[in-house]
């Protein structure tokens, strides 16, 4: 193993070279950075990192050496460069939210997920952009400016976890965390042709995340290929008695088992587990017309309309082809009520993120603007002056819905409806379908500045949005180019059953081979 | 009141509950700590912090529910009440909206005048955190944020407008409180900030059945300002309607100094919380099983243990209901009742000295000196004729003084009660001789004096002669 | 349902979110359409229809009542925007104030 070709390297292939003393972890440093530098991460070029500490960083590959070097175990991800969304919070780097409200904010503790990953050996390289506050599908409503996409800068890189799918895709990481509330890493992950994973509801930790729409929100990964995010997914993963609303429900070694060896046996969830000393685990074998006999796959036409981009739809094709190749049957399954999610996430996340952004406030962290008349013209200026467009819009949106007298008609019509969404899946999966097969959205990146209507824009979430609603799992893979421009196909299994999910990835990924990314 | 109007009074109780640390964080609970000591990222509301519910604080919740008769919802929900205050980290409550943790409960206040008892609905009682403490008027032109007491547990219970006055809503507030503290939930004090009262009042024609225009008022800081606040506020509405005017719908404040309610500057329909439910807890889910066993092991309440110690004491249903006012007293009564195995005696002392020596010293009866036990034993000597009902006294306060048991008190100060002749009759004989002229006129048969010379000899013996033997003696001598 | 100047002005007051004039126009027009795409879900019957309440079963979890030391690295000195002898401060209000009537 050589560091020289960096950006093509796994998180588990960085991993076990470090383990091996092929590589130092402050090699792989001055790798990332150095890619960073060459790509122009910076702001003035793709603009891709908000905050990063080279210095801190080799000091805690030292550290991480160190370990090693006593022959202590340092986990899955030993030296494993990782970029974290900016509303992720983390200890020694700023945590902004691509806000101007939280413009330098350090946040004095540090999200589950971080921990997790840094007991396991990883490296926190940098803090990435994104749209202010996770709100947007272009990392355009950035406070710091917009993120570029590295495969043309003249376009967006999705969003709102824009920063981390570039970082992956410009080959900086092979690992980044995003978070997730309507498509926010699948979005992205496909317009930047890597990995994007959103676990179930429950699945990650959200403390430490900072809250969006607090039921729809989840931290998910961007990884270069299947095996990076299902690494990823696994040490993040599990109960974390700081989060009310994770689940104690059993985390199974995602990569092993993924190519059809049973999943292993379930392992007690130990609350303050971090997933160390596992050792590496072999990568799955080569697809075979076996690979997924038995697995069906459900093709919902409502994610496949006819004014769905027929570059989009063949690609779709293509890659269900690859699947039947490899022993699937595909069925043509029915979401009906999935028109409806769109209006439905557009009532419920602005009515959660009104709530949960009245505590940017101006009294105890963040930007105070006062302009000295009192405490109220004080809320007004701060508010006023610390939120950008798009979250003024979504914060009004929100008041709205909730507001007496429109309760009903909004807020409480859409959390029924969102039941009703949620039942579509249900009883397909109740109906033998092992995985759902979509798009992830219904056109590749566009223009920085071409969408400039709310609503054509929130449009751009229609495939993904769903998943958030019903709180299941799906990922995102590669699955080909149209116009030289990254595709995603939309993988979505039932609620905890990320194996599968991941089974059906890591089959995709290999029977499509260099085709998805061609 | 006046004969015109009927009052229509329903309260909402806000009760601080007894735990150590906060409703959703692991911070300390204690007053008095200096400014945002007692804080952490989830009562700071620091970005990405989440809440996880106290198990003490829904346990102490139920059993307040129970105790208050209310049934218990085995599914509740969190919701957020949205308002901005700075005092409020998040720009939230986290409280219970359409589905509290308890509805339909009642207490009784007390008898009607044909002996029925008057019985104050209980609407609802639900989970909620405290808000923080803003101070004005330290720093000219600021205003201070403490948010020690931000994300405290509390209950609020809320009352149906079954109060017809003032005395009524200070009875209704009385029994609440005594049954809270029967319940061990909170310390139910007004001063500390652990309780704390709102009023909704307002009034109709007598005969009317439909309710009047009601006002809100706030800022009482004791049960007797809520009873002045009502009366203040019952007589503005009454002069209202009489002056052909209509009440307005709004929150006043009651200021205590002027003795008036004034109107808050609020505006109305500025408060709109727009509740929902709060997506960063689960429901509180409670199992009958469990609810059961909570209702089983309910501490015995003010009310029946009334009628207990009328029946197990023997006293009377006045005697019980002042010794029933507290648990503390009524846990003291009963073990000086049961270890001297005289209920009136022991009755006469906790109201009679231990009372008086509380009262003039202002010690709490749970941290007096003088055990249950301890006053129980010179009970005991007192009935067995030890020690003189006279001398007891002086027993008693000796061991207030220094915490010696009874008889070793009596002992080392000489008071226990003498019977033995050869000592009384010496005493006898030094009186007779002190005092010739009584003597004489006793000696030659004027038996009146024989109360003035037993006077005499129990304050030469202090006390300890037994007043029996006395007269027996002198009367031998009388002849 | 078309939204008035008037509710955008109350919704912004509730949301202590200052509006230029200049943008009122704006918002009120881009809250009206974004909120008559909403309107497709006033014809879906959900009279029979419990609301949406969380993935997986089970109530929300407890803690004990045991104090933890706060989780936290530096003081509050050092994101506070102002502070005094461990306060936060604030621009006045006056006393009794209500929420809702702050600096009104």
């Amino acid at each position: 193993m050589t560091i020289d070709n960096y950006t093509k390297l796994g998180a588990a292939e960085i991993s076990a070279g470090v383990r091996a003393g092929e590589i130092t972890p402050s090699a792989l440093v001055d790798a990332a950075f150095k890619r960073a530098d060459d790509i122009g991460a910076g702001r003035d070029a793709l603009n891709i990192f908000l905050h990063s500490d080279r210095d801190a960083c080799c000091e805690e590959a030292e550290v991480v050496h160190g370990r090693l070097e006593e022959a202590a175990d340092v986990g899955v991800l030993a030296g494993v460069p990782i970029a974290i969304k900016d509303n992720i919070a983390s200890l020694g780097l700023p945590t902004t939210c691509g806000s101007r409200i939280l413009k330098d904010y350090v946040s004095p503790f540090e999200a589950t997920a971080i921990t997790r990953l840094r007991a396991n050996g990883a490296i926190i390289i940098a803090k990435t952009n994104m749209d202010e506050f996770a709100m947007g599908s272009s990392t355009e409503n950035s406070a710091f400016g917009p993120t570029r996409n590295p495969h043309d800068v003249r376009l967006v890189p999705g969003g709102s976890s824009g920063g981390s799918a570039a970082a992956v895709a410009a080959g900086i990481t092979p690992i980044a965390l995003g978070s997730e509330t309507g498509g926010s890493v699948r979005q992205p992950a496909a317009f930047c042709g890597v990995v994007g994973v959103k676990p179930t509801y429950g699945r990650v930790s959200r403390y430490g995340l900072v809250a969006f729409a607090s039921s729809l929100d989840q931290i998910g990964v961007v990884g270069r290929t299947v095996d990076d995010a299902a690494i990823a997914l696994e040490t993040i993963a599990g109960f974390d008695k700081m989060d009310s609303t994770s689940s104690d429900a059993d985390v199974p070694l995602y990569r092993l088992s993924a190519l059809g060896k049973p999943a292993p046996a379930a392992r007690d969830p130990n609350t303050e587990a971090m997933r160390i000393g596992r050792s590496p685990v072999p990568l799955p074998p080569p697809p075979s017309e076996t690979t997924l006999k038995g697995v069906v796959i459900g093709k919902p036409k409502e994610y496949f309309p006819d004014s769905l981009d027929r570059s989009i739809a063949d690609l779709c094709e293509r890659a269900l082809e690859k699947m039947r190749g490899m022993g699937a049957t595909v069925r043509e399954v029915s979401l009906p009520q999935s028109p409806l999610a769109i209006p439905v996430y557009y009532i419920i996340a602005p009515a959660e993120a009104s709530s949960n952004l009245a505590r940017f406030d101006g009294v105890r962290y963040g930007l105070r603007v006062d302009p000295g008349k009192g405490l109220r013209p004080m809320y007004d200026a701060t508010r006023s002056e610390g939120f950008g467009p798009e979250v003024t819009r979504r914060v009004l949106l929100g008041t709205y819905v909730l507001s007496a007298g429109y309760y009903d008609a909004y807020y409480k019509k859409a959390q029924a409806v969102r039941t009703l969404i949620a039942d579509d899946f249900r009883s397909v999966f109740a109906s033998g379908v092992h995985a759902i097969f979509t798009p992830t959205t219904p056109t590749p990146a566009f223009p920085v500045g071409a969408i400039s209507d709310p609503y054509e824009m929130y449009l751009n979430d229609i495939f993904t949005v769903t998943a958030n609603l019903a709180g299941v799992p799906a990922m995102s893979v590669p699955i080909g180019r149209v116009r030289n421009l990254p595709v995603g196909g939309q993988i979505i299994t039932p609620h905890f059953d990320e194996y599968s999910m991941f089974r059906v990835g890591y089959a995709l990924e290999a029977a499509l081979g260099a085709d998805a990314h061609k | 009141m006046n004969d015109r109007y009927e009052m229509v009074v329903g309260l909402e109780v806000h009760v601080q509950l007894k735990t150590r640390t906060k409703a959703f964080c692991g911070c300390s609970t204690d007053f008095g700590a200096p400014p945002n000591v007692n804080t952490c990222p989830v009562c700071l509301a620091l970005p990405g912090a989440l809440p996880v519910l106290n198990e003490k604080a829904v346990e102490l919740a139920v059993r307040a529910a129970l105790g208050l008769g209310c049934q218990i919802n085995p599914i509740s929900v969190f919701a957020r009440k949205n308002y901005f205050y700075p005092d409020l980290p998040k720009g939230y409550q986290i409280s219970q909206f359409d589905q509290p943790l308890a509805t339909g409960g009642h207490v009784v206040i007390g008898k009607t005048e044909d002996g029925k008892d008057v019985q104050i609905g209980i609407t609802r009682l639900h989970m909620e955190e405290d808000a923080g403490k803003s101070i004005h008027d330290r720093y000219p032109g600021a205003t201070a944020i403490d948010l020690n007491r931000a994300g405290v547990p509390l209950i609020e219970i809320v009352s149906e407008p079954d109060l017809r006055s003032a005395t009524d809503a200070g009875a209704y507030l009385r029994t609440v409180k005594q049954i809270l503290q029967y319940l061990d939930v909170s310390d139910v004090s007004m001063e500390e900030g652990s309780l704390r009262v709102d009023a909704n009042i307002s009034i109709r024609p007598f005969g009317q059945t439909k309710l009047g225009t009601k006002t809100e008022v706030k800022n009482m800081n004791s049960f007797s300002a809520v009873e002045r606040a009502l009366e203040a506020e019952y007589e503005r509405q009454s002069q209202l309607l009489d002056s052909g005017g209509n009440v307005q719908q709004q929150t006043l404040l009651w200021d205590a100094t002027l003795g008036t309610v004034r109107p808050s500057r609020t505006k109305e329909g500025s408060h709109d919380y727009r509740y929902f439910p709060e997506p960063d807890l689960r429901p509180l889910l409670l199992d009958p099983k469990w609810i059961h066993d909570a209702k089983e092991n309910l501490p015995e309440l003010p009310d029946v243990r009334k009628k207990r110690f009328v029946g197990d004491y023997s006293i009377s249903v006045g005697e019980a209901e002042q010794l029933t006012s507290t648990p503390s007293l009524a846990d003291y009564y009963e073990g000086v009742a049961r270890a001297s195995m005289d209920g009136k005696a022991a009755y006469n002392w906790v109201m009679g000295e231990v009372s008086a020596t509380l009262r003039a010293s202002n010690i709490d009866i749970a941290l007096f000196r003088v055990r249950p036990a301890d006053l129980a034993q010179l009970l005991n000597l007192v009935r067995d004729g030890a020690v003189s009902h006279t001398a007891a006294k002086r027993v008693f306060s000796l061991m207030v003084e220094t915490g010696k048991p009874a008889a070793q008190v009596a002992a080392d100060e000489g008071l226990s009660q003498v019977g033995d002749e050869s000592a009384i009759t010496t005493w006898v004989d030094e009186v007779l001789e002190e005092h010739p002229e009584e003597a004489r006129r006793y000696l030659s048969g004027e038996k009146k004096l024989q109360g003035v010379l037993v006077g005499f000899v129990m304050k030469k013996s202090k006390g300890r002669a037994d007043p029996k033997r006395v007269n027996q003696l002198l009367s031998a001598r009388g002849g | 349902m078309a939204v008035t100047r008037e509710d955008l002005l109350h919704i912004a007051d509730l949301a202590r979110v200052g509006v230029d004039d200049a943008r009122v126009e704006d918002l009120t027009r881009e809250l009206s359409s974004i909120l008559g795409h909403m309107e497709v879900l006033s014809q879906v019957d959900t009279s029979t229809v419990p609301p949406a309440s969380g993935v997986g079963s089970g109530g929300t979890p407890l803690r004990p009542d045991d104090r933890v030391a706060p989780l936290m690295e530096g003081t509050l000195e050092s994101f506070a925007p102002s502070m005094r002898d461990g306060f936060f401060l604030v621009p006045r209000l006056a006393t009794h104030e209500d929420p809702a009537e702050s600096g009104a």
